[in-house]
């Protein structure tokens, strides 16, 4: 399969074809729409190899999400950052090009914090080994982490290797009912003190902590902090959108900025300890984006588009120019999904 | 120097900040990697953006290379001077900026000491995170610039994990922001992970002007267990043993006899100097969690076969336990005229063939050899010991240097973990990066800075140097470079 990929993708070069890269087609809502032939690669799947007690995990870039993830929970560890999947046939690879991350994120950190290399085809047709396989790794530059959000736009991911952390002994959910106000008061608080926090989500007068680690230590902070407890079923409705906010239809906004600053107009469900932001509306985007903006964030058109306006939030000119020429040293005749994260990128 | 640069240069920095005397230039000749020195032209010590700036614009229309420096602490030269090229020493960009608790971050400028971030958010009972072992000298930075690590990487990661934005110049003198958008804090930014990508770039694709990091919450309570055994191999699969059990150590130290004897003798750690290897493993979190890891962390410790296990009593016992391991280098340097520091990394399954074969080539080689290791992430620090006043043995210790990194390399591994290529490891990284890596490498280098004057010649070699090395690595039995000599 990867011999079929090279040659396929030399061919592309030689006859200029532009590639849409695609696989689980979950995710093929965010970003803008690509123009090109399609270029499948699921079939690019296995080869896992997994030693648990290393805390690394490498496998072909089409292996489902879905067989990591039980592959890991059968000996109680996780992707610490808890990817969405948003169809049953994510994989690997999607998950390090979208770069999204769950729930865990500020506390387990994100795609791009766990990757630890990856083996890309570049747009001369060339295989490379970016980073590798052990956690501290500092020779040359750091390419692996510049795949992950890039939207396949670099090259096509045939293998990735990620570290992985073991599962918490113990997790509880806790819920709390408050208003916005309070419920951001209470954020910076918590987030100030030593408590095992590992998600929260605020919507509706209703605001939503996990807390995990050692029974011991999740005790001991549930009881410092009172509240309900409840069960486990928002963080996965949280992470694949499947909560009835994230459904409306409504176009829908995910502002990523610091977790003290005020609340959004509009802003409808928060989470992240307050750093994520999403907005339900039809307010129009130069409004949402400078709302975002005046405080530090940054706003992205995640769903309800037509995929031909801009979906990112728009990049001062010199970091645009920059990002055109770093396209340029991966991809120099622009055939990997063109204008999927920017238009002429 | 060129009449036409120092007018430039002295027109554009106040007169103390710029250098040019053969003896100011002298304490700028190394970094921390003292076997390698060169006197610059001139060092520019700019206290403003506008006149760092100005360095790099009048830099650019000379054609005259821009070597960055902090505090000059680094281990693999990358903040060595070129002859024909400037250094711009970011150490009067030492202000801390903002310390704000409640997103818990500080933005810092460059020259600010890593340990001074740490002391600055003491009162709001938060801290930044990696902690080198020149953490009390070493600049936020020069660390960006190596991605640096430390004891606590496992767990808290390295520098490009508690980076949360940066404010970079680049070689024309274009400000960019890179992961924050106008008021740092955000976890994450449009476009490109360019963030990560200047994290570790050592200086060769902008010039850091600004930190933005992430601060963390100090643990509650901090509590380190010290395991003796009696051969290394039981030690590593004990390493294992902790990991699989779901405990995540804050630190999980080794160091073989010589390390421990070499440390004992140096700040009376209270070590067991007949164990062939301990162990430090600290666990940290609230109260109750680190009770009970502890307790955990002992039962697999004596179940993997560890003839002795200790828990520090108290802090004062804790500190000491830590100190012998964090006085580990200048301890092997009392007991040998010189050392020379290597910084494989390899994957950890490895660690007993890797530590017997680096046994075999110390006898080859007629060298002593100490190991002390970032066990948790596989990162191996061999102490080469030998006698540079001694014909011959310099260049007998950098070879059996090469040959532990080339051994790091063939069992999966890299030939740094922390300390970044510079200009030591050139050679070494020949030996893992293919022609065409090599190449990618230097397209990116290109996008940021075509004239290819900031820190050239450092981090990435060329292809040139490595065909005559004949150490390319070598994908599928190919031999590298067909169309290049041999010498």
């Amino acid at each position: 399969m990867e011999t079929e990929l090279i040659e396929r993708v030399q061919r592309a070069i030689a006859s200029r074809t532009p590639l849409c890269i695609q696989a689980g087609g979950g995710k093929a809502f965010y970003g803008r729409a690509c123009r090109g032939e399609p270029l499948e690669v699921s079939g690019h799947r296995g080869d896992i190899r997994y030693e648990p007690s290393e805390l690394v995990l490498t496998a072909r870039a089409g292996t489902p999400l879905a067989e990591i993830e039980a592959l890991l929970a059968a000996n109680n560890q996780m992707l610490p950052f808890e990817p969405p999947h948003f169809s049953p046939h994510a994989t690997l690879g999607g998950m390090v090009a979208a770069g999204l991350s769950g729930p865990r994120r500020p506390w387990g950190g994100s795609v791009r914090d766990a990757v630890l290399g990856v083996k890309l085809l570049n747009g001369r047709g060339e295989v490379l080994r970016l980073g590798g396989q052990v956690m501290k790794n500092v020779a040359g530059y750091d390419l692996s982490r510049l795949m992950v959000g890039a939207l396949g736009t670099l090259g096509v991911l045939l293998e990735v290797s990620v570290k992985v952390l073991p599962r918490p002994a113990e997790e509880i959910t806790l819920a709390f009912e408050m208003d916005a106000t309070h419920a951001a008061a209470c954020l910076i608080e918590w987030g100030r003190r030593p408590l095992p926090l590992s998600a929260t989500l605020f919507h509706d007068g209703r605001l939503l902590v996990r807390l995990s680690g050692s029974a011991q230590g999740v005790r001991a902070a549930r009881a410092a902090m009172g509240g309900e407890e409840t069960d486990h079923a928002i963080w996965a409705g949280a992470r694949e959108q499947t909560l009835p906010f994230f459904q409306t239809g409504a176009p829908l906004w995910r502002v990523s900025l610091p977790a003290a600053a005020p609340a959004l107009p509009g802003e409808g469900l928060s989470e992240w300890g307050g750093a994520l932001r999403w907005i339900a509306s039809d307010q129009p985007a130069a409004t949402i984006r400078h709302q975002a903006a005046a405080v530090g964030g940054h706003a992205t058109l995640f769903r309800g588009h037509d995929g031909h306006g801009e979906v990112f939030h728009p990049l001062p000119p010199a970091l645009l120019a920059l990002h055109r020429r770093v396209k340029q040293a991966f991809d120099p005749h622009g055939i990997f999904n063109p204008g999927r994260l920017y238009q002429g990128l | 120097m060129n009449h036409g640069l120092h007018t430039a240069l002295r027109a554009a920095l106040p007169t103390h900040a710029l250098l040019v005397e053969a003896e100011a230039l002298r304490p700028y000749e190394c970094d921390g990697l003292s076997a390698y020195r060169q006197v610059p032209l001139a060092v520019c010590l700019p206290e403003t953006l506008d006149q760092a700036r100005a360095v790099l614009r009048i830099c650019g229309e000379h054609r005259v290379p821009v070597v960055a420096r902090g505090a000059g602490t680094g281990l693999s030269g990358g903040a060595l001077p070129i002859a024909s090229g400037v250094v711009l020493s970011l150490a009067r960009f030492n202000r801390i900026l903002a310390i704000d608790p409640d997103n818990r971050l500080a933005r810092v400028q460059p020259g600010v000491r890593n340990l001074a971030i740490s002391e600055a958010a003491a009162p709001y009972g938060l801290y930044y995170a990696p902690d080198p072992s020149s953490q009390i000298a070493c600049s936020i930075g020069g660390n960006v610039a190596e991605n640096s690590g430390g004891v606590h990487c496992l767990k808290y990661g390295l520098t490009v994990h508690n980076v949360l934005a940066l404010k970079v110049l680049t070689m024309d003198g274009e400000l960019l922001e890179m992961g924050g958008c106008g008021k740092p804090g955000a976890l994450d930014s449009p476009g490109y992970d360019l963030l990560a990508l200047l994290t570790g770039s050592e200086g060769l694709l902008g010039i850091v002007v600004e930190v933005t990091v992430k601060l963390l919450v100090k643990p509650e309570r901090a509590q380190v267990v010290l395991a003796a055994f009696d051969s290394v191999e039981t030690a590593g699969t004990a390493v294992a043993a902790i990991i699989g059990t779901g405990i995540l150590p804050a630190g999980l130290e080794m160091m073989d006899n010589l390390s421990i004897r070499a440390a004992e003798d140096f700040v009376h750690a209270g070590y067991p100097v007949d164990a062939a290897a301990i162990l430090l493993c600290e666990l940290d979190g609230a109260n109750a969690e680190v009770s009970e890891q502890i307790m955990a962390a002992r039962e697999v410790l004596f179940a993997a076969g560890a003839t002795e296990v200790r828990t520090a009593e108290d802090e004062a016992q804790r500190m000491k336990f830590w100190a012998g391991r964090k006085g580990a280098f200048p301890a092997v340097g009392r007991i040998s005229p010189d050392y020379y520091c290597m910084d494989g990394t390899i994957p950890r399954r490895h660690l007993a063939r890797v530590l017997r074969r680096i046994g075999e080539l110390s006898t080859q080689y007629g060298l002593r050899v100490a190991n002390v290791f970032h066990a948790g992430d596989g990162n191996l620090h061999p102490l080469i010991l030998f006698d540079a006043n001694q014909p011959g043995e310099m260049k007998k210790a950098e070879d059996f240097g090469s040959d532990i990194l080339r051994l790091c390399v063939e069992v999966g591994g890299t030939v740094t973990g922390e300390h970044g290529i510079g200009v030591e490891k050139l050679d070494a990284s020949c030996s893992q990066f293919s022609a065409e890596e090599l190449t990618q490498f230097h397209a990116v280098k290109a996008a940021f800075d075509p004239a290819g004057l900031l820190n050239p010649g450092k981090a990435v070699p060329t292809l040139h140097r490595c065909a005559e090395m004949g150490r390319m690595h070598v994908q599928g039995g190919k031999l590298p470079f067909p169309e290049l000599p041999r010498f």
